[in-house]
Formats: structure tokens, C-alpha cells, sequence
């Protein structure tokens, strides 16, 4: 018992000093940190969206909308393609994330068949011999479509916040379709979610004013046109309700690089430049078409539908509507942060205002420090000089636990921190075990340091398996859980490793010193 | 030399055995009512596994919670349940799951602030789609079932296979009715609350493992006392720990159920339960069972008795005074 190697007292020293060093910066401020010098560790814990105030945002790309958008773009492929081979087709259309179509003529099933497989490689092309055909992405092509979109999307999320000025937000995706926003000390994230949730698909397109928008959506839809609603609040402005306009795209948003939020008669507009393919294709565009109206798509939309007074050949404009100051600068903003590829659903939302996150830093932090005070008394009264010694090795565990959750950039929650007091009772579970057992060996004869080695030893195996049991709870909360419960599972599952360190082998490095310097007769339990 | 203040010196001479049949009905008794709560009326499911949404909102001045759900209702989303929550000014909104999929309850909220107007401050908004609800019901169910399982591989492994079976049974006990307990109270039950109780079913083994392991102790050390005593023996030996570990972590969660606020309500009061009926079980469910199907104490007296070479006394006889030593 008496025998302590020299290494292994080092270790555990050693490791108990790292952990008052990882630990001490938590005690300071960040301006007071700035001061201390750079070699001593500054790195505090990350405090979770529930204690420092934010916003959490799971978002979800709708992938099969993208694909079925651009299966879309692929139908007028499939039908020049079969026009140009002179086969008779009926029914194209798309429905569910494949094109379909019926060759008239099974003969020519064949023919078909080779000219829609040069159409594009990553689509399938099968026909049956009724002429039913059918073509769809390859699993692979879907795959990579999928991570493009979703990459895409991170992206253009990433541009829109950093153009509200969000300080440090994270945004990563989860699972297959998935993305994670947390905004941290965000006040208002109905701005954020709008900003969001908006496609910013942009497009202009030519009014028809050859037929009636009321005839249109009655059945009588002249081909290459499609009906849009006014933008909600254009159409309260006094504006036509609904617009009858040509699918054919003039110029699209993607050509945009560069928007701003401006004035034009004191009247809050959105000032555009194209690039300069986009600004000819304008030119081109407007140049034809003087005198008829072109309506301002966003997101299926329509903004406004002003008449092309003259030819808009400088390749930038100004999109006017009934914008206030803020939603054009919002407009503003997806332009110039781009359309996301897909539309995109927010599935949950988890805001913390500043304030409840200051009352729940304060309130785990008096429950964490009474619940150890508590514990500390409990023991000394218990046990004495031996649940000093405990107490010291749970100041060691603490110290331990923040420097790991620290080292670790770890995030600490409110039910973490619930999990730091959980773990600072459980942890002197095993030296209650150690001190029972060496009482109860003292009872049946030995002597005291036999005592002490046994109580050692024969609690060992019991503590390992209740720490292992806790463990295994902890982890698969972790595995489980999202966000505050997260924390929680980090902070149990680092406080039982720790608990097994300090309770362990620096009460046993405690008592044995004692026994070194003080050679006492008999153990005060 | 510091010396402990209170001592609890002799070993207990408690019959916990004569007591066992009590304890079993007692917990078939409560594991079926819990099951029958949790199957008829049900479990009062936050909106992580419900969907809908919780707004906790500051008002300026003491709460009109009749005028705010006047408010609410006029919007037709549903019925919005209002509560006082801490202080007077404090109210704790919840709107039901929305028509309309994940983007119905986004449009819900942002009405709910519209109408609520100026001068409140949202201290928390949380919104769960359907979607998400969902998928955290089936994570939280596999969770719940995984940590049972593997709790009970391990201890399976670690001991013989009847200890495994009473420390199934147990922990299983232990988890039924603390999901009853929140179905008879109507307390909210959410991830934090699940978190819990899988806390709870890795805890409430410790004293369980504790117990077992002098019993098989005790098994190689008397080897010809009959199962009965035995069991009483490792019950009283080991009691004075298991009354001392459970009242640290006690201490622990009710300073997180007074001090910590009432985000931690929930998980503190799940914890506690968890602790005292954790080891409550052990005591009256999880030993007895070991009288029940006993294991193979031949098998177990080969094995050599923790290493220990000196031929151990039996316990001396328990009548030393209890209480404080100066």
C-alpha cells in the first residue's frame, strides 16, 4: 500500500496540475484573458445557445423539389430530341422524379431510345414494348446531385447570414439533407427565417398581353404562357392579382452580380448590374419588346410588371415595388447572396433570448456550487479526515472536468451543467465504496494497512462496473441527443472518466502521503 | 487527528427478506399501473416528441393571460394553453402542431408575435415540426431499449446469468415507473426528461451491481449458509454505503430541483424518483430475485474470492453501540 512508484505519483500530479491550468481560464473574463501571456492556456468553455442567448435553426433541403425542377428543364430536351428523329410521342410529362412519355409507334421504340440516351448520361432511358417510357437519374447521379444541392445551399445560407452580420454563426449539415444554423445572441430570427426560408429565384419574363389572364386560368392557357400571383404585397397596392406571363426565362437572377438597397423618387427600390452576358441578353431582350410590359419573378412571384420604356442596354436597373426600407434592403441581400438550389423547410427552431440565458448561467451555477458544497460537508461529517481527503480530490475532479470540457472545445449546456453536479454526488460514490470496505476490513481484524490495501482493491472492480454502467448511458445520449441534451451527455461521460481518476488515484496518493509524514497508529474511519 | 462525526458503526441485523413478498406486489402493483397510465391516459409529451411550439414570454408589468389567449384564439391556431411560469410576469405559451407540415408551424409562431405586439420579450421560443417529432420519438424509444440492453450485456458478462436477469428486472422496474410517475402527475416529458431516465437506468444499476457483488462474496465465503441470510447478510453489509451513495447524489439533484430553474424541473425530479425507487429496487426486488433463481454456487466457489489469500473471519458479531465517537 505504502509503495507508490515515483512515475506514477508524477502522472498524477502532473495531470492534476493540467487540469487547475485548463481549467483557471473559465475564472476570468476575455478582456482579462488578453493579458495573461500567450504560453498559459486561454482557450474557456463554449457556452451552448441555451446559456449565452441565440438561435438554433434545423433546416431541411427539399432535394426532390430540385430534381423535379430540373427534370423540368430537361422535358423541352426530350421533346425536341424525339421532334427532331420525327417520332410521335403523347403524355410527356414529369411525375415522380422521372420523365414520362408514350411513343405512338412501338416500332420505332429503338429509334427513341438511341436519341433520348444522348440527351444526358446520367439519365436512364427505358421503354416498354407498349411505348410506355421512362427516364430518371441514375442512383449516382442522384447521389451527386443531392450533396451538390445541399452543399449549394450551405453556402448560399452562409452568404445571407454573413450579410446580416450575425457574429460566429455555425452552419453544417446533419444526416443526408439537413443543416444546422446556430445563431448565437441573435434578437430577432423571424428576420433570419424569412431570409431563409425565401428561394431568391429571380427571373424576368414577358408579359402576354395578347390573351386574358381571367381566360388563362380558365382553361383556355395560350401555349408557352403560365399564370403567377402578385408578391402578397403588390397585390394589396392596388395591382392585378394575378399575371399571365411566358414561361420563356428573359434573363435569370444567376447573371445578377450586384444589388443594392436604394432610393428612386423617395420611393425605397432595389438597383441591380448584370454581368455581361446577362446585361446582353437584357439589352437584347428589352431592345425587342419596347413598349410591352416584363414582369419581376421572385420565387414563382411576381414583384412588379413595368413597360419597357427604351432599350436597358447598360446592363444594370432598378427594381421598384411596394418595398419599405427593410424589405428592399432584404431583397437586396438574396440577390446578392444568390438562390439556394432548392427550396428549403425549417423543421425546428430553438431561440434563447439573452436574458433567460443569463438566468440559467446563474441559476446551474448555484445549484452546481450548493450541491457541491453540500456534498463536501456531507462527507467530512461522514468520514472525517478521509472525506477531506475526498473533497480534494473533488476539487481536483472539477478542475479536471473544465479543463477536458475546455480542451476539448466541448459546448456546455444547462443540462450539462446539471450533469457537472450530477457528477460531483457520484463521484464520491466510490470513495464511500472504499472507505466501507476499509472500515468493514478493520471490523473483521485486519491490520490498517491491510485495511487500506484491501479496501482498495476489493472496491476497485465494483466501481468500475457502476462507472461503466453510467457510461454507457452517457454515450448513447450522445448519440442521440441533439443540442442541450448533447451537453449533458458530454459532461456525464467526461465526469465519470474523471471520477474514476481523481477518486481513485489521487485519494489513494492522498492517503498514502498522509501515511508517509504522519506514520499515524490507526485510521480515523 | 480529524475523526468522522457520524459514524454509523455496527452492521444492521434487518430482515429485508421477510419483506421481499410485500416488495414484489408492492412493485407488480405499481409496474401495472404505470403501465396501464402510460397505455390509457398517456404521457403529457412536450413539443420535442409532440410538435407544436413553447414560447416563455416577459411581459412588461404583471401577466393578462385572458387577454393574450383572446388574443391567440382569435387567430384560429388552435388551442393555445397559457400558464404563469416563475414569476407573475413570465407566461408559458404553447401552440398545438400545426395543419400544414413543418413550414404550418413556422407561419403559427411568426403570427403568435405579430399578434401579441410590442413591449414582450421572447426569453424562449421553440418550434418542433411534425417531422422532427417524430424521428426524436423513435431515437428516444431506441435509445431507452439500447441503454437497457447494454447495461445488461455488460452486467451479463460481468456476473452469472441470474444476476443479469434480476438486474434486468430492476432496472426495467425502475424505468416503468418513473414513466409512470410522469403519466399520474402530468409532468412534462421531453428530451431532458428522457435524458433522465436513461441517466437513471444507468445509475440505479450501481447499487444493484454493489449488492450483487457481495453476494457473490458471500457465496464463496459461507459457502454452506442457505441463500436465505445470505442475501440478508450482503443487504446489511452493504447497506450503510448504499444509504451514504444515494445521499450524495441526492444532494447533488435536489440542489438542481431548488436551485436550478425550471428548464431543470422536469430532469431533476425524474432524477430523483429514479434514485429512490433505483435503490429501493435493489434492495427488495433485484436481491430477493437471486433467492428465486439461484446461481450455481459451486461454480461460484471455484473461482478464487477477489484475489484474496487469507482466510477471511467470519463477520464479528454486530452489537458494538452506534452513533458518535469524539
Amino acid at each position: 500500500m505504502l509503495y507508490f512508484a515515483q512515475w506514477k505519483v508524477l502522472l498524477i500530479c502532473g495531470i492534476c496540475a493540467l487540469g487547475v491550468l485548463f481549467s483557471l481560464p473559465n475564472l476570468f473574463t476575455p478582456a482579462q484573458l488578453s493579458w495573461l501571456p500567450s504560453s498559459l492556456p486561454h482557450r474557456q468553455v463554449n457556452l451552448g445557445l441555451d446559456l449565452r442567448g441565440g438561435s438554433y435553426l434545423l433546416l431541411e433541403v427539399d432535394v426532390a423539389a430540385a430534381q423535379t425542377e430540373q427534370l423540368n428543364s430537361i422535358v423541352d430536351n426530350v421533346r425536341d430530341a424525339l421532334r427532331t428523329a420525327k417520332i410521335g410521342y403523347t403524355d410527356l410529362n414529369v411525375q415522380n422524379n422521372a420523365i414520362v412519355f408514350k411513343i405512338s409507334d412501338p416500332a420505332r421504340i429503338e429509334d427513341a431510345r438511341a436519341a433520348l440516351s444522348k440527351i444526358d448520361q446520367s439519365l436512364t432511358v427505358d421503354i416498354a414494348p407498349d411505348g410506355s417510357g421512362k427516364m430518371q437519374f441514375t442512383a449516382q447521379a442522384t447521389e451527386a446531385r443531392r450533396s451538390q444541392a445541399v452543399e449549394q445551399s450551405i453556402e448560399i445560407i452562409r452568404r445571407r447570414i454573413d450579410e446580416t452580420g450575425t457574429k460566429e454563426p455555425t452552419i453544417q449539415q446533419q444526416g443526408q439533407d439537413r443543416i444546422i444554423v446556430e445563431l448565437p445572441g441573435i434578437d430577432d430570427p423571424e428576420r433570419v427565417k424569412a431570409l431563409l426560408g425565401k428561394t431568391a429565384k429571380l427571373t424576368f419574363q414577358l408579359v402576354d398581353t395578347t390573351a386574358s389572364v381571367d381566360d388563362a386560368r380558365h382553361g383556355k392557357m395560350p401555349p408557352g404562357d403560365e399564370v403567377l400571383p402578385a408578391e402578397d404585397r403588390a397585390a394589396r397596392s392596388g395591382q392585378p392579382p394575378f399575371y399571365l406571363v411566358k414561361r420563356r426565362v428573359m434573363v435569370g437572377g444567376d447573371t445578377l452580380v450586384d444589388a443594392q438597397a436604394t432610393f428612386q423618387n423617395n420611393e425605397p427600390v432595389v438597383s441591380f448590374r448584370f454581368d455581361s452576358a446577362g446585361a446582353k441578353r437584357f439589352g437584347d431582350a428589352t431592345r425587342d419588346n419596347v413598349g410591352k410590359p416584363f414582369a419581376i419573378v421572385l420565387d414563382n412571384k411576381v414583384i412588379s410588371a413595368p413597360v419597357i420604356k427604351e432599350p436597358i442596354l447598360g446592363g444594370s436597373g432598378i427594381i421598384s415595388g411596394s418595398f419599405t426600407v427593410q424589405s428592399a434592403s432584404d431583397l437586396a441581400l438574396l440577390l446578392r447572396a444568390g438562390a439556394l438550389p432548392a427550396p428549403i423547410t425549417i423543421l425546428e427552431e430553438r431561440t434563447v433570448g439573452p436574458d433567460l440565458g443569463a438566468d440559467s448561467i446563474h441559476a446551474g451555477a448555484v445549484a452546481s456550487i450548493v450541491g457541491v458544497v453540500l456534498v463536501v460537508v456531507f462527507m467530512f461529517l461522514f468520514y472525517g479526515l478521509f472525506g477531506l481527503f475526498a473533497d480534494i480530490a473533488l476539487m481536483f475532479n472539477l478542475c479536471l472536468m473544465l479543463g477536458a470540457l475546455s480542451l476539448l472545445g466541448a459546448t456546455l449546456t444547462l443540462p450539462g451543467i446539471a450533469g457537472i453536479a450530477l457528477t460531483m454526488g457520484m463521484a464520491v460514490d466510490a470513495n464511500v465504496l472504499i472507505y466501507e470496505r476499509i472500515r468493514e476490513e478493520m471490523r473483521s481484524g485486519r491490520t490498517m494497512l491491510s485495511s487500506l490495501e484491501a479496501g482498495f482493491t476489493r472496491a476497485f472492480g465494483t466501481i468500475l462496473d457502476s462507472h461503466v454502467t453510467t457510461l454507457v448511458a452517457g454515450i448513447l445520449l450522445y448519440w442521440l441527443g441533439s443540442g442541450p441534451v448533447k451537453g449533458f451527455a458530454v459532461t456525464l461521460s467526461i465526469g465519470v472518466l474523471t471520477s474514476l481518476f481523481s477518486a481513485i488515484l489521487v485519494t489513494r496518493l492522498e492517503i498514502v502521503s498522509w501515511l508517509r509524514r504522519w506514520k499515524p497508529r490507526e485510521i480515523p474511519l | 487527528m480529524i475523526r468522522p462525526l457520524i459514524v454509523i458503526r455496527h452492521v444492521p441485523q434487518i430482515d429485508f427478506m421477510r419483506w421481499h413478498l410485500f416488495g414484489f406486489a408492492f412493485s407488480i402493483l405499481l409496474g401495472v399501473v404505470s403501465i396501464g397510465l402510460f397505455l390509457t391516459i398517456g404521457l403529457n409529451y412536450g413539443i420535442d416528441f409532440k410538435g407544436g411550439t413553447l414560447i416563455e414570454a416577459k411581459t412588461q408589468g404583471p401577466a393578462d393571460l385572458a387577454a393574450m389567449r383572446a388574443k391567440l384564439d382569435a387567430l384560429h391556431i388552435g388551442e393555445a394553453s397559457l400558464q404563469g411560469f416563475g414569476a407573475p410576469d413570465e407566461v408559458l405559451i404553447r401552440l398545438p402542431e400545426q395543419p400544414g407540415g413543418d413550414a404550418g408551424q413556422m407561419k403559427a409562431v411568426e403570427l403568435a408575435r405579430q399578434t401579441l405586439g410590442e413591449g414582450i420579450v421572447y426569453r424562449r421560443v421553440e418550434v418542433v415540426g411534425p417531422s422532427v417529432g417524430a424521428e426524436l420519438v423513435r431515437a428516444g424509444a431506441l435509445a431507452t431499449v439500447l441503454a437497457l440492453v447494454a447495461i445488461l450485456v455488460y452486467i451479463w458478462f460481468r456476473f452469472e446469468w441470474q444476476f443479469g436477469v434480476g438486474a434486468t428486472i430492476s432496472t426495467i422496474h425502475d424505468v416503468v415507473t418513473t414513466i409512470g410517475l410522469f403519466a399520474i402527475f402530468r409532468l412534462e416529458f421531453n428530451l431532458t426528461t428522457l435524458a433522465a431516465i436513461l441517466t437513471v437506468a444507468g445509475y440505479s444499476i450501481n447499487d444493484t451491481v454493489v449488492i450483487y457483488d457481495r453476494v457473490r462474496e458471500a457465496m464463496r465465503k459461507y459457502r454452506t449458509m442457505p441463500m436465505y441470510e445470505l442475501i440478508n447478510l450482503a443487504l446489511n453489509e452493504t447497506l450503510s454505503r448504499t444509504i451514504l451513495t444515494v445521499s450524495t447524489v441526492a444532494l447533488a439533484v435536489l440542489s438542481l430541483l431548488f436551485f436550478g430553474g425550471e428548464v431543470l424541473k422536469g430532469f431533476s425530479i425524474a432524477m430523483l424518483w429514479g434514485i429512490v425507487i433505483g435503490t429501493y429496487s435493489s434492495l427488495f426486488i433485484a436481491a430477493p430475485i437471486i433467492h428465486y433463481i439461484q446461481p450455481n454456487r459451486r461454480a461460484i466457489t471455484r473461482e478464487p474470492a477477489g484475489g484474496d489469500k487469507e482466510p477471511i473471519p467470519p463477520p464479528s458479531p454486530p452489537n458494538r453501540p452506534t452513533g458518535a465517537r469524539s
